[in-house]
């Protein structure tokens, strides 16, 4: 025992296959390094309870009379666990059969068909038919918070949501009421469900029991693609998958990344996402024709836009750039503002209430609303507090860009008397109306790119949505003007795009796009620095 | 109350020989037949040979699995620094079972010094008497014997003048059968749900606020001073070798005389049915009995001749379990009978384990066709399934409680299901 004592790891036989796992380790984790994933309700790898209490996980274990429970099993030297004998297996149907019992079986209206592990354990058990005969206990369906259902009846009472909010939330808000199967979920007597973080009872659910109201019967799961993203709500930067329906944000969930958000994000960052959807965008490129914008194709506004870059008058002037802009369209920026010769660029980002989830040291919503606060430190863009109209008396013959910038709160005559206004925005606010040319740029959803969260960790996103209209990722727009200025190709390729970056702005040295993966890469050493004080 | 017993019986009467005597309620009474002295005794010892009595007198578990105290007691750790708990489990819901309300009732200072012993001898600071939340007067009683008990030095600070202390609650539950089980007391004693929890961890090692606890029996505890006031082998005068000692019985169903008897262990089963509590009030034959409190397998009429020990019920298949026998006459419904026991446990499972949540209440709709006459042969399949699932799969022994009586009602009263079938098409040869 005192030999065993001091080994770091074990190793057991699962399913016939050697596996060798660290000292502690339980029998459903050893499993999956395996690639056997023990079908489970109760166990979830966030939350730190295992009350064993789904009885789905049971398995074999050579030289034990009963099935054990894998959650909670520890690993031991030279155990022999087989997750697909008869025994296990039956014992497992046995429990879906226990289930439908009262479950309602309305997957065709149920959100979660197709994403449910009741359904799957049920198709994989075998079981198209019951024996069940007898009259269903039936219970309906509650409001458990302000934009959360739950429909009792298609509840496993594996009590994830119980133990979210009781043992990673820290809220005792929610409860199991009644016992034996006429339990439920439901508030604490007197309570209310309102924490900034209860959305993930819904994330966590495996069936169909907790549902947003938003998202209630809103799209089937095999009608909408997921693409991993990362939040844009704040400088935390949770990954996130982007559930998308006809092009539509219809949903968004959190992805796991342990050096970031875990298994978990806030509410305010899956509101803020969904409601990227709204507003009217800009589609076309415009350039100016006397008095007015006039549309144009890309190719003609590309050209027009090199032209007068090149003939521009007077260098300097200034730039305002969205501190949601990603890392790669302020570098391409940054590139044409060297063009320019303007060299002071500003960004504003809105506050807000912060949260914090106590069990999550590095999940926080954060007070800034901008996600590439650290980025744009980075890539040279300092932060001002309010915009001051026009180019500023001491630029007045030079250039004023603009990045996405809202343009909230300026003076009717915004940029008017700039010797050049360039507008780059997803949106056409009124004093845009007064630049040279607006360029109708993609938004994060709409293309691929990076930002670097508040400890200069540098994350992908992907493209979740088709751009409107002709409205492109700037940075693909801005490689076309400068390659027409002869400052490197016309990209299309992030990975490339990405790349160029990396060997030109020292933070990102080292970095490639495959390198950073779904999980990122922090910034190099004095990029964080300069990160977290640009995210102060 | 023990009463009325036959007078060669009473030679046995040992635990309960004060039930009865409203007397020995009171601190006053029960010092003048005799009481604490068993208590004074054991502040006389070391801790660990009150344990080594405990475990040579063979004394077993009464809240019905028969675990042995003293082996039990033992697996408490030494000298680990931490806050220990002893928990007398007075959530007597067995249906069936009503032993350990009278042990209170009448002798709540028995159950004090019992309490204090156990204490004292797993190194326990505190202990807690967890009382089922619908014993409204067995709690008032023991209440006061703890204010008497208390003020006059028993329980508190240096008790009985020693340099020993030790403090005790009366912790009244909220009435749930499943707060009887130990992990789902201790549960409920901290606040939480009555829930039974995964072993490990085993409550010697971390049991109630997460410290080493040790939980008995109401009537384990009460036998525990008469054990060290006249040691082990006094105590194997009575009973077997494995089931030694006498043990209180709760007699109910269809009896002439039902009650709480108290025993040698070992006695036929059929001695306890007529001769004491003299047969069937109809004077039909015995159909059934359930010898142990409802979560034990019947046994039918020919069964009877088995010794009243751990291991004769076992051998007959079923269980001594609380010592509680259900007795039915031969005009008893079995279906109705075990559909009515599968009600109370569907009503009772805390809901945690999918098989007992489900499978509990499964099991009572199918019983309540059947006993409507709506059954269908099928129903016995289903039914012996529903047993092989619902046994061993889950966090604690509710389940397998349905189980042991259903099996056995199916095996051998299978007719009466039958009976009550719909009757079967058979096909035209």
């Amino acid at each position: 025992m005192a030999d065993n004592g001091a080994q770091a790891t074990i190793t057991l036989r699962i399913d016939g296959v050697p596996v060798t796992v660290p000292r502690g380790t339980r029998v459903i984790e050893a499993a999956e390094r395996v690639g056997v994933v023990v079908p489970r309700y109760c166990y979830h790898p966030g939350i730190p309870t295992r009350p064993a209490q789904c009885r789905m996980c049971l398995v074999e274990v050579e030289g034990r009379p009963k099935l054990e429970p894998s959650c909670t099993l520890q690993a031991t030297d030279d155990m022999v666990v087989h997750t697909a004998s008869d025994t296990a297996r039956e014992a497992r149907q046995a429990v879906i059969e226990f289930l439908l019992v009262n479950h309602p079986l309305d997957c065709p209206i149920c959100d979660a068909a197709g994403q449910c592990m009741l359904q799957d354990y049920a198709y994989v058990t075998n079981q198209l038919a019951s024996r069940v005969d007898e009259p269903k206990r039936i219970m309906g369906r509650d409001r458990i918070a302000d934009d959360i259902l739950y429909f009792a009846d298609r509840c496993v009472i594996c009590t994830r949501c119980v133990r979210f909010m009781r043992d990673v939330a820290e809220d005792d808000a929610l409860i199991v009421a009644q016992r034996g199967d006429k339990a439920y979920i439901d508030t604490f007597p007197g309570r209310e469900l309102d924490n900034a973080f209860q959305g993930n009872i819904v994330d966590v659910c495996p069936v169909g029991a907790l549902v947003h109201e938003d998202f209630v019967f809103k799209a089937r799961a095999w009608d909408m693609d997921a693409t991993a993203s990362v939040c844009p709500g704040c400088p935390t930067g949770c990954n996130v998958t982007i559930d998308t329906k006809e092009n539509q944000i219809v949903r968004v969930k959190p992805r796991h990344n342990a050096a970031v958000n875990s298994w978990w994000m806030c509410d305010y960052g899956r509101r803020h996402l969904v409601m990227t959807n709204r507003g009217v965008r800009a589609e076309v490129p415009l350039i100016r024709d006397g008095e007015a914008l006039r549309p144009v194709d890309w190719a003609t506004a590309l050209a027009w836009l090199a032209e007068r870059i090149e003939t521009a008058g007077s260098p300097g002037g200034r730039a305002i750039v969205s501190p949601n802009a990603s890392n790669e369209n302020l570098f391409y920026l940054g590139r044409l503002l060297e063009k320019l010769g303007v060299d002071g660029t500003e960004f504003r980002a809105g506050r807000g209430e912060t949260a914090a989830l106590p069990t999550v040291p590095t999940l926080k919503l954060r007070a800034d609303r901008a996600a590439n606060i650290a980025g744009a430190g980075i890539l040279g863009a300092r932060r001002v507090e309010k915009l001051t109209n026009g180019a500023g008396p001491d630029a007045e013959p030079g250039s004023l860009i603009v990045l996405d910038d809202d343009l909230e709160g300026v003076d009717e005559d915004f940029g008017a008397s700039a010797g050049f206004f360039l507008y780059l925005g997803t949106r056409l606010p009124a004093a845009a109306r007064n630049a040279d040319a607006v360029l109708p740029i993609a938004t994060f959803a709409e293309m691929d790119g990076t930002f670097t969260n508040f400890e200069g960790r540098v994350q992908r996103f992907h493209q979740a949505l088709t751009p409107p209209g002709s409205a492109r990722p700037a940075w693909m727009i801005l490689s076309r003007v400068l390659a027409r200025l002869g400052d490197g190709a016309a990209l299309s390729d992030i990975a490339v795009a990405f790349e160029r970056m990396a060997a030109d702005v020292p933070a990102f040295a080292g970095l490639t796009w495959d390198g950073l993966g779904l999980k990122g890469a922090p910034a190099a050493g004095p990029a964080r620095a300069t990160a977290a004080e640009a995210g102060a | 109350m023990s009463f009325p017993h036959r007078s060669e019986l009473e030679a046995t009467t040992r635990l309960s020989r004060h039930q009865g005597e409203a007397e020995a309620r009171s601190l006053e009474g029960w010092r003048a037949a005799g009481g604490y002295e068993a208590l004074r005794k054991a502040i006389g010892m070391a801790a660990d040979e009150i344990t080594e009595v405990v475990k040579g007198s063979g004394l077993r578990g009464r809240g019905g699995a028969g675990f042995p105290t003293g082996l039990k007691w033992s697996f408490m750790p030494k000298d680990d620094g931490k806050p220990h708990y002893l928990c007398c489990n007075a959530d007597e819901s067995e249906p069936g079972a009503f032993k350990d309300r009278e042990v209170i009732r009448w002798t709540p200072h028995l159950l004090i010094e019992g309490c204090l012993i156990g204490a004292r001898a797993i190194g326990a600071e505190h202990v807690y008497i967890y009382v089922r939340g619908e014993f409204f007067e067995e709690t008032a009683v023991l209440n006061r014997a703890v204010v008497e008990a208390y003020e006059a030095g028993l329980i508190g600070a240096n008790i009985l003048g020693s340099p020993w202390s030790c403090e005790l609650t009366v912790h009244a539950g909220a009435g749930a059968y499943i707060a009887g089980e130990e992990t789902g007391l201790m549960n409920s004693l901290m606040g939480n749900r009555a829930e039974p929890w995964a072993k490990p961890p085993f409550p010697a090692q971390a049991g109630a606020f997460g410290m080493p606890t040790t939980v008995n029996n109401v009537e384990t505890l009460a036998a525990v001073p008469m054990i060290v006031e006249h040691g082990a082998d006094w105590y194997r005068r009575w009973g077997t070798e494995k089931s030694p000692g006498t043990k209180l019985w709760s007699c109910s169903g269809h009896l002439v005389r039902p009650g709480n008897y108290e025993f040698a262990l070992g006695i036929p089963l059929r001695d306890i049915i007529f001769d004491a509590c003299g047969g069937t009030p109809s004077g039909k034959p015995v159909k059934a009995v359930i010898p142990g409190g409802s979560s034990t397998a019947f046994l039918d009429g020919d069964e009877l001749d088995c010794a009243t020990t751990y291991e004769g019920l076992q051998e007959a298949g079923s269980a001594l379990g609380t010592a509680s026998p259900i007795v039915m006459d031969a005009d008893t419904d079995i279906v109705a009978a075990m559909r009515r026991i599968a009600q109370f446990y569907a009503h009772e499972s805390c809901g945690q384990c999918v098989q007992c949540r489900e499978g509990t209440s499964w099991v009572v709709r199918i019983l309540q066709r059947i006993e409507a006459g709506d059954g269908r042969v099928a129903d016995i399949d289903t039914l012996y399934e529903l047993c092989e699932q619902m046994t061993g799969r889950t966090i604690c022994v509710l389940a397998d409680s349905v189980v042991f009586p259903l099996r056995s009602s199916l095996d051998k009263f299978r007719a009466d299901y039958e009976a009550r079938m719909k009757p079967t098409l058979v096909a035209a040869g």
